[in-house]
């Protein structure tokens, strides 16, 4: 595996990729939102946190262009600084599901046996708890704030990745380059990470979007529950939270987080499908 | 076939057995006595000094849970902090009004992916296709609560058409019990049709470009009658394996559901056990959901390996 044979393997991915106008909207989408998070500090017109009694539940105006909240608080100010949380959620508990994940999937993957039936079985079970319910029992035993949030959905995301890397680690295993490894006499470590983990990686990048899409989806769900990011601090769910309980006086509070929301994740599935349109070497 | 029956029962059984020691340790885990936390807000020493006993929480712990599983087995899931009912009970009286949100919105989801994956698949790159498929991954992408908080300031607050919240038992009045259900259901059933119909889509096109099909069309066969009574019955096999396989993934959504359109099911039962620190009632809901769906599973696998002998003969235990 030279770096000569992957790279035309790259370069056409590249150019299916860049042909794939909603793969390249949803990049484009994602790099902006990235960029409003990173940027949030010179972006908000306003201090997310300020209070302002004279201008409570106001509508739109050119002053507050997305109107402002129950406290005369900046709604575009909050919606800003909210997808720093939304964001850091996604990327970080997919890093957590990975960094668990993947190796246990190799590891499981890789010796078979006795170590891969208690991988699997305690993978099993982790699957048997819904997605949210489990994410909700672990962050309600950790105590509400993002970063158990962040640490439920990991856990709970973990066994999709898994799941996902034993199978692609089976598939691997029966090639002849992986034999060949193994007949020159290299480490078990120096196989997994050097043959068997680069030819996951297409679909462990395509799962890994698509992931971070559905801890935004479920971080935005825990702090809409009062389980993520906790009051004062912005964030999409928890702004979501408070309108709903004025939707007939300020519907403005509640469009815009959900929008916001909306559109990232949205993002996020159009990269995803586009990878894995991209990385599927059978075309219909 | 009792091969497969008895090694796919052999491998429910440790997963039964870990979901139940995970459960067990979630009330172990938390901080603090576990007597105090099951007493809440009780602090007379002798209801703890009972607590403890009827517990045993003075014992090692393998053995705690031994009395528990014991307890377990007789369907006793505790009671709960908040109103010292028995958790079996509460959970049995809520339980049907979420499998009716969970029926009503599989039903929408099949209503509206079914024939949506199958026009796409017959007009593939068409208008229709296209719009189907921007309108799926908008489905798939659209937060739950959202939806629904947006659907009560359209339908209820600006239009008043149908109410924004609670619920009606339809045994006490089946048209206001569907009037507020509706919404909720829909709600609920949007993200499942937009995955349904993406898998609907794929397995339309595969099938029809199988050779059977290519078959059916040079015997001269109508083209509606190719599509709907050979290749949709076909196609079929993955959605309803699909449809089947999301009863965790209805769960998740009818939690957050129940509690944008105030319903009191199953999925608010658990957030308000969250808020109330109400651990059993947490403990036994988690447990409850686990337990069943690895049972639906392994129902649906069983009833696969019946219909299909190469499930059962392959060894793809």
């Amino acid at each position: 595996m030279s770096a000569g044979v992957r790279r035309p393997l790259r370069s056409r991915v590249w150019r299916k990729l860049l042909r794939r106008k909603g793969a390249m909207f949803g990049a484009v989408l994602a790099l902006l939102f990235l960029a409003v998070a990173i940027l949030a500090p010179y972006l908000a017109p306003y201090d997310p946190l300020r209070t302002d009694w004279s201008a409570v539940r106001s509508p739109p105006s050119p002053q507050h262009w997305l109107g402002t909240d129950e406290l005369g608080r900046d709604v575009l100010s909050r919606v800003i600084w909210g997808a720093r949380a939304s964001l850091l959620a996604g990327v970080v508990s997919v890093a957590i599901a990975m960094a668990l994940g993947v190796p246990l999937g190799l590891l499981s993957g890789y010796y078979r046996g006795w170590i891969d039936e208690v991988i699997m079985r305690f993978t099993d079970a982790l699957l048997a708890f819904p997605f949210l319910i489990l994410a909700i029992a672990l962050a309600a035993m950790l105590g509400p704030s993002l970063t158990n949030a962040m640490i439920a959905i990991g856990v709970s995301t973990a066994p999709a990745f898994i799941r996902l890397a034993r199978g692609q680690v089976l598939s691997v295993m029966v090639e002849e380059f992986v034999q060949a490894a193994r007949a020159l006499g290299a480490s078990d470590a120096r196989i997994m990470l050097k043959h068997v983990l680069p030819n996951a990686f297409s679909p462990l990048l395509i799962q890994g979007t698509l992931a971070v899409a559905a801890a935004i989806i479920a971080e935005s769900s825990l702090s809409f529950l009062g389980l993520g990011q906790q009051p004062p601090a912005p964030s999409w769910g928890s702004m979501l939270n408070v309108a709903k309980n004025f939707l007939a006086e300020a519907p403005w509070m509640a469009v815009w987080p959900g929008i916001a929301i909306f559109i990232t994740v949205l993002a996020f599935n159009l990269l995803g499908d586009g990878l894995r349109d991209a990385l599927d070497p059978r075309d219909w | 076939m009792w091969t497969y029956l008895f090694r796919r029962i052999m491998i429910a059984i440790p997963t039964l057995f870990l979901v139940s020691v995970m459960v067990f340790s979630i009330q172990r885990l938390l901080p603090g006595d576990p007597a105090l936390v099951l007493a809440g807000e009780e602090r007379d020493p002798e209801v703890i000094a009972y607590i403890r006993s009827k517990y045993h929480l003075n014992d090692p712990l393998p053995v705690q849970y031994y009395y528990w599983m014991l307890r377990l087995l007789q369907g006793d899931l505790g009671e709960s902090i908040r109103t010292k009912a028995p958790v079996t009970d509460v959970i049995l009286q809520k339980l049907p009004v979420t499998i009716e949100l969970a029926v009503l919105s599989m039903v929408i989801a099949l209503a509206i992916a079914l024939p949506a994956g199958v026009i796409s698949a017959i007009r593939k790159e068409s208008v229709f296709d296209y719009l189907a498929n921007v309108l799926a991954l908008s489905g798939l992408s659209i937060p739950n609560f959202w939806l629904g908080i947006m659907l009560i300031l359209l339908v209820s607050v600006r239009l008043g058409w149908l109410p924004a919240s609670g619920y009606v038992s339809p045994l006490e009045d089946l048209g206001e019990n569907l009037r507020r259900m509706l919404m909720p259901a829909f709600v609920l059933g949007s993200g499942l049709a937009a995955a349904l119909m993406r898998q609907t889509r794929s397995a339309m096109l595969e099938v029809l470009h199988s050779d059977y099909i290519r078959t059916a069309r040079a015997k001269g066969l109508r083209e509606r009658i190719v599509v709907y009574r050979h290749a949709l019955r076909n196609a079929l096999i993955p959605v309803v394996t699909l449809a089947g396989l999301q009863l965790g993934a209805l769960l998740s959504g009818a939690v957050i559901t129940e509690q944008v359109f105030t319903i009191p099911g199953f999925g608010k039962l658990i957030v308000d056990a969250v808020f109330n620190r109400d651990y059993p009632m947490v403990q036994g809901v988690v447990l409850f959901t686990a337990t069943a769906y690895i049972l639906v599973n392994l129902l649906v696998d069983l009833a696969y390996a019946w219909i299909n002998p190469r499930i059962r003969l392959g060894g793809k235990g």
